[in-house]
């Protein structure tokens, strides 16, 4: 009896049809493309993009080229190299990430001890030639003071999970 | 001499030339906005949009696609036969544009109205295979050879099948002549047609194009997942395009002949059905609109089938047209045997 049902079953398509049922109800359901330029998906306030450096609100720079980023980095992709300034204090005297080596774990934000290395939301950007995605200091900077309101955002909205 | 030559052909000549060009034409629009449509209704059971980049709702993607291949470089393969790599694709699009002469779109409106044209359908059709087997052989590529080997064995076991079902047709019309055989199904509008006493064979013959047409789920030939893209991954550029344009035009003439053959081509459904009073309304009429209706159908078929059915593994292609669709087909010849001896009406009267 089983097998008599089975061989009617695939004489007639059965299951066939019924995957043509489910086809076609898909055909008429509602269309969920995003059209990615006009359109975008929400983003949530940990993503990690494009990196920035911070300065305190009196413009002084965050970083202290205390070079744990560059330790922690798993692509080797920062390099720091620092110097006294005439103030007395420790400070970087350039501040390279290779956005090419670059694989966007976050783990430089999360080692740096006052804030100052952070990655951004900011994710539709290009370079015409591989030097345009080697981020310098000034760079970065220009980055972090371009974006600093997002970014200060971003961070406070996070820190209630830490 | 001459000149009594061009008075006996010139006006015949330049006649078909006009009718050939306005059946191609259309039909190579269509092919265009077949693969457009193909793109979006694959789309649309996707539940994604499909292209809606170029023109006004994508209305223009086709036309961008073929000028890109029209522009790109043709690649010969080191080691490619150069003279059938490139009569490969010739044989494909003109087998499959010639077996249009004999499709007729209205009681009078066929290029060639001659006595056999179903034997010339399947003849062009056959032909187009060697398209297939040429381009495979000629490109000296391991995946190109699989296909071929694939496409062939496929397309000679499904042609066994699909003969047999329009051997039920021609033993229900009586005539091989299509014009014939669409005026057999006249006369009591929907129920007339041949569908329903030729049931069984309608459906094999529908799965047998579909696979003759090495389209999913009977696309092993080719197979992108397994084999790249199969007979044609040497070509590129326009050839490729040929391809292309060879492979949706025989699927339009499985539609085509599906519509004509078993649903009674341009005749109307309701035509001489009392019901309703729709038998004197202008909706009884033959007309072409009926046919092409009749023919977007089965081309929907075509892509719902892609956008629904996994591929068929090799032996289970094998074990369904020779132990499945062959039996049936041959039982199902015996039953219309019968139903014409009994002169089943409104199908089997003799006129």
């Amino acid at each position: 009896m089983k097998y008599l049902t089975q061989f009617f079953n695939s004489l007639f398509l059965a299951e066939l049809f019924k995957g043509l049922g489910i086809t076609g109800r898909y055909f008429f359901k509602k269309k969920i493309t995003v059209q990615y330029p006009e359109e975008k998906t929400p983003q949530s306030f940990r993503f990690r993009g494009l990196h920035a450096q911070r300065r305190y609100a009196n413009g002084e720079e965050r970083c202290i080229a205390c070079k744990l980023c560059e330790a922690i980095c798993p692509a080797l992709a920062i390099s720091i190299e620092s110097e006294e300034r005439e103030d007395g204090t420790r400070r970087t005297k350039s501040y390279d990430i290779d956005l090419t080596k670059c694989i966007f774990c976050g783990f430089c934000e999360e080692s740096c001890p006052v804030d100052s290395i952070v990655e951004t939301r900011i994710f539709e950007y290009h370079g015409e030639e591989k030097s345009d995605l080697y981020m310098t200091k000034e760079k970065l900077l220009a980055v972090g003071d371009k974006y600093e309101e997002q970014i200060a955002a971003d961070r406070a909205e996070d820190a209630s999970y830490r | 001499m001459l000149d009594l030559i061009l008075s006996i052909y010139e006006i015949p000549v330049i006649n078909i030339l006009v009718k050939i060009v306005a059946i191609l034409v259309p039909l190579l629009l269509t092919v265009a906005y077949f693969t457009y449509l193909e793109r979006k209704v694959i789309g649309y059971m996707q539940v994604r949009i499909g292209p809606n980049r170029v023109g006004p709702r994508g209305w223009l993607q086709p036309i961008a696609d073929a000028m890109k291949l029209m522009f790109k470089e043709i690649i010969f393969p080191s080691g490619a036969n150069r003279v059938l790599f490139i009569i490969a694709p010739t044989i494909a699009i003109s087998t499959a544009l010639a077996a249009w002469a004999v499709v007729p779109f209205g009681a009078e409106m066929v290029l060639a109205d001659i006595n056999v044209a179903l034997l010339y359908i399947l003849a062009m059709t056959s032909i187009g295979v060697y398209g297939v087997i040429l381009a495979g052989w000629s490109s000296n590529s391991k995946y190109a050879i699989m296909s071929t080997l694939r496409t062939a064995a496929q397309v000679v076991s499904y042609e066994i099948a699909m003969g047999f079902a329009l051997v039920g047709v021609v033993m229900a019309a009586r005539s091989l002549n299509i014009g014939d055989i669409v005026q057999g199904q006249s006369g009591s509008g929907i129920l007339g047609w041949y569908m329903w006493p030729l049931l069984p064979l309608f459906v094999i013959y529908f799965v047998s194009g579909v696979a003759e047409t090495n389209r999913a789920p009977f696309d092993v030939a080719e197979g992108e997942s397994e084999i790249v893209a199969g007979f044609h991954v040497e070509y590129s550029g326009i050839l490729f395009a040929i391809f292309f344009l060879a492979e949706y035009a025989n699927m339009i003439l499985i539609s085509v002949m599906a519509a004509l053959l078993f649903m009674g081509g341009w005749l109307s459904p309701f035509a001489e059905v009392s019901f309703l009073g729709l038998g004197s309304s202008f909706l009884a009429g033959s007309s072409i609109i009926w046919l092409i209706s009749k023919t977007i159908i089965f081309m929907f078929l075509f892509l719902w089938f892609r956008a629904t059915f996994p591929r068929y593994r090799y032996d289970q292609i094998m074990r369904l047209g020779w132990k499945v669709f062959i039996p049936i087909t041959i039982v199902w010849i015996y039953v219309v045997g019968i139903m014409y001896y009994a002169e089943l009406a409104p199908w089997f009267i003799k006129g």
